[in-house]
């Protein structure tokens, strides 16, 4: 997995709540057999004047012209700034491939749907959750400020914004500790391989018909 | 020894090893493999060099992909880039020996019905799928719920998953439901209530007299849609109708081990004293038949009320979401939603296209016609069996006479990646769990209900409350 450490971007608004996974990628191009090439169908609907399918050249489809990521100042956002239950819905990891290959390292919001965050941290992607005001004020400040920029530091677990005020977010430590060290879970986990095993044997014996007969 | 819900008493029983800040490593007794959230699991596998830890955990069934309409082998997707998905399922199945109930096979069907229906779902488990709904497996008192790709690799890989323990909430329904209310109903009344983020980050036991009384099937099309609440498990205790419900079925348990797995399964109920984090009550002689008129599945009311008002919604954020649910939705604020026409039915999907859900629906079609300003009206079985099963009740009759169409099993229009699409515009009484904008079809309008509320929508060409149509019959 890639790793997550520090970055300083231009911060893009969603302002809505409740934005779900069909809405961050549509289920049409969830028949890839890839892990790559979802970011043009980010968010394909809002952001496209037509429907939106596997195959077709992107480069040449009409644009909405009020969409955020369609605003000229927000070309080249790395971080995310959302509302409430962010990638509520499906399961469907296509969200937070589609949301990297974009270029989104970072999401914040108050709230995050819990297939979604755990999903996102899979892929060096970062979601911070921030109290629902701090994040208000951030959508004032982005609104009010263009190439407003933040800057993200995982190991301090500090946000720092254009005037070097920062703010302080908490991440799980054994996440934060993959994310920085870009770290493989199975790996990790089969270093456990042993505890695994003698596990297994006693649910095995506990629990036979879990268990083809051999 | 404290008391423990049953989520505690599940979770107590897989975990492998525990670090000091809760983290831990969790045993998966079963995962379900379906083409569309499998195919970069197993690349990933091949690339590590990775075999899977246990074959005989996993069967693989395609679902999203499969075609309703007449079809003998995965060669008739007509679309290539389905077909690719549902021909690399075959291929990866094959590859690592996994079990898998291909096109064509009578098992084959939507993974939420065939895991119950085979008994490969069993009380005390843990069990995932790349699939948010597989917090329907809970109804038979299995700790299960859905997984992104990455942990789909990681559990055939490890047969573990990497987890914290999430928190205890019970919602509790009180009291007997109304005749005409059904499970769908007492689940879209619970998620209107608590919303669509009340369950973030908790496993919900449904508890009380309701689902005590519900059946099986009842029970799974509730648990179904936890996820709608935002909980990733839902679960009901284990008892005597979850006994009788696995018994027999091809994965069960036989002979001796059937009366093992029985005395084993005797303690899947939460403790009287045990402690929940959060406890919702509702009354269920006081929920009515619901419809769900935005994009979300919390913005739901009773056939007998109006569409709101954004005007009258205090929270900005929120009144800002209902505007731009109305919008989409073409609907105005303050009409009755028994006016509004629906132009689409759609029975079928991992919430309610099991045989109870189809014999429900066919006791409110018998003998009518659906209105003839209904454009298509769908009836999707969840698997081959239940197909085959309506069919020796003669239910597949009631609803090609009515002017349904009887299709073939898979998850067809309740998010469309296969050929059955609502079009743009255009209003569906539908019996899925998500009225995402652009869930059954780009600009599709959906609005979820039972599967008695949609034939009865089918029969009136509009909402109407179900019990105006028995009560008419009769």
């Amino acid at each position: 997995m890639e790793k997550f450490t520090k970055l300083t971007a231009i911060v893009a608004p969603m302002d809505r709540a409740n934005v779900d996974t069909d809405a961050i990628i549509p289920k049409q191009f969830l028949k890839s057999i890839q892990r790559t090439g979802f970011g043009v169908n980010l968010f394909d609907e809002w952001r496209y004047e037509d429907v939106g399918e596997p195959g077709k050249d992107n480069s040449v489809r009409p644009l909405r012209k009020d969409f955020v990521l369609n605003q000229p100042r927000y070309q080249g956002a790395k971080i995310l700034l959302a509302r409430e239950n962010f990638g509520c819905g499906s399961s469907r990891e296509h969200a937070p491939w589609a949301l990297k290959d974009y270029g989104f390292d970072v999401i914040i919001a108050p709230s995050f749907a819990d297939i979604f965050f755990n999903n996102s941290f899979k892929n060096g992607i970062l979601p911070i959750v921030l109290d629902a005001d701090l994040v208000s004020s951030l959508f004032n400040e982005v609104f009010a400020n263009p190439g407003y920029q933040l800057t993200v530091d995982l190991a301090s677990h500090q946000m720092i914004k254009p005037s070097g005020e920062t703010l302080d977010f908490e991440v799980d430590a054994f996440r934060r500790h993959c994310l920085l060290n870009g770290l493989d879970d199975i790996g990790l986990t089969l270093q456990h391989q042993s505890d695994i095993e003698t596990f297994e044997a006693t649910h095995k014996a506990k629990n036979p018909w879990l268990f083809a007969t051999e | 020894m404290s008391a423990k819900t049953l989520y505690d008493k599940l979770w107590d029983s897989h975990v492998v090893r525990q670090e000091d800040d809760g983290t831990a490593l969790i045993y998966i007794d079963r995962q379900l493999l379906h083409e569309v959230t499998s195919p970069q699991a197993f690349e990933g596998l091949r690339l590590a060099n990775r075999k899977p830890w246990r074959i005989d955990a996993n069967l693989a069934t395609p679902d999203h992909n499969v075609p309703t309409t007449a079809y003998h082998s995965v060669e008739d997707i007509v679309d290539p880039i389905s077909r690719i998905q549902v021909k690399t399922l075959d291929a990866n199945a094959k590859e690592f020996g996994i079990t898998e109930f291909g096109i064509g096979d009578i098992r084959q069907g939507i993974v939420h019905v065939v895991g119950p229906e085979e008994g490969i779902t069993l009380p005390g488990t843990t069990l995932v799928c790349g699939d948010s709904h597989t917090a329907t497996h809970g109804a038979l008192g299995a700790l299960a719920h859905g997984v992104g790709t990455s942990e789909v690799e990681h559990v055939l890989a490890t047969q573990c998953l990497i987890q914290k323990k999430m928190k205890n909430m019970l919602v509790k329904v009180n009291g007997q439901l109304q005749p005409g209310v059904g499970p769908k109903d007492v689940v879209l009344a619970i998620i209107g209530k608590i919303g669509t983020a009340g369950g973030n980050g908790h496993a919900i036991e449904f508890g009380g007299q309701v689902f005590q009384d519900m059946s099986i099937e009842g029970r799974m099309t509730v648990c179904n849609m936890a996820i709608e609440a935002g909980a990733r498990v839902g679960l009901v205790a284990v008892d005597q109708k979850t006994i009788d419900y696995v018994e027999g079925r091809p994965f069960a348990p036989k002979g001796n081990q059937w009366q093992a797995a029985v005395e084993a399964w005797q303690d899947l109920k939460s403790d009287e004293d045990a402690h929940f984090d959060k406890v919702v009550e509702l009354e269920g002689s006081a929920i009515e038949p619901q419809v769900s008129w935005g994009t979300s599945p919390e913005m739901v009311v009773s056939v007998n009320d109006c569409v709101p008002d954004p005007a009258q919604e205090a929270d900005a954020v929120k009144a800002d979401g209902i505007r731009r649910a109305l919008s989409y939705m073409g609907l105005k604020a303050g009409m009755l939603i028994s006016d509004i026409p629906v132009d689409y039915i759609f029975i079928g999907s991992c919430t309610n296209s099991r045989i109870e859900d189809l014999r429900q629906a066919a006791e409110v079609l018998k003998g009518q016609k659906v209105a003839s300003s209904v454009e298509q009206a769908l009836i999707v079985p969840g698997s081959g069996l239940v197909k085959q099963q309506a069919e020796a009740e003669g239910l597949d009759k009631i609803f090609v006479e009515a002017g349904f169409e009887w299709r073939n099993p898979g998850c067809s229009m309740c998010l469309a990646m296969n050929a059955d699409r609502l079009p743009s515009g255009k209003h569906c009484a539908s019996t899925s769990n998500r009225n995402f904008e652009g869930r059954q079809g780009a600009g599709g309008r959906t609005h979820l209900v039972s599967p008695q509320m949609a034939a009865a929508a089918a029969v009136a060409g509009h909402f109407i409350d179900v019990r105006q149509l028995i009560s008419t019959n009769q």
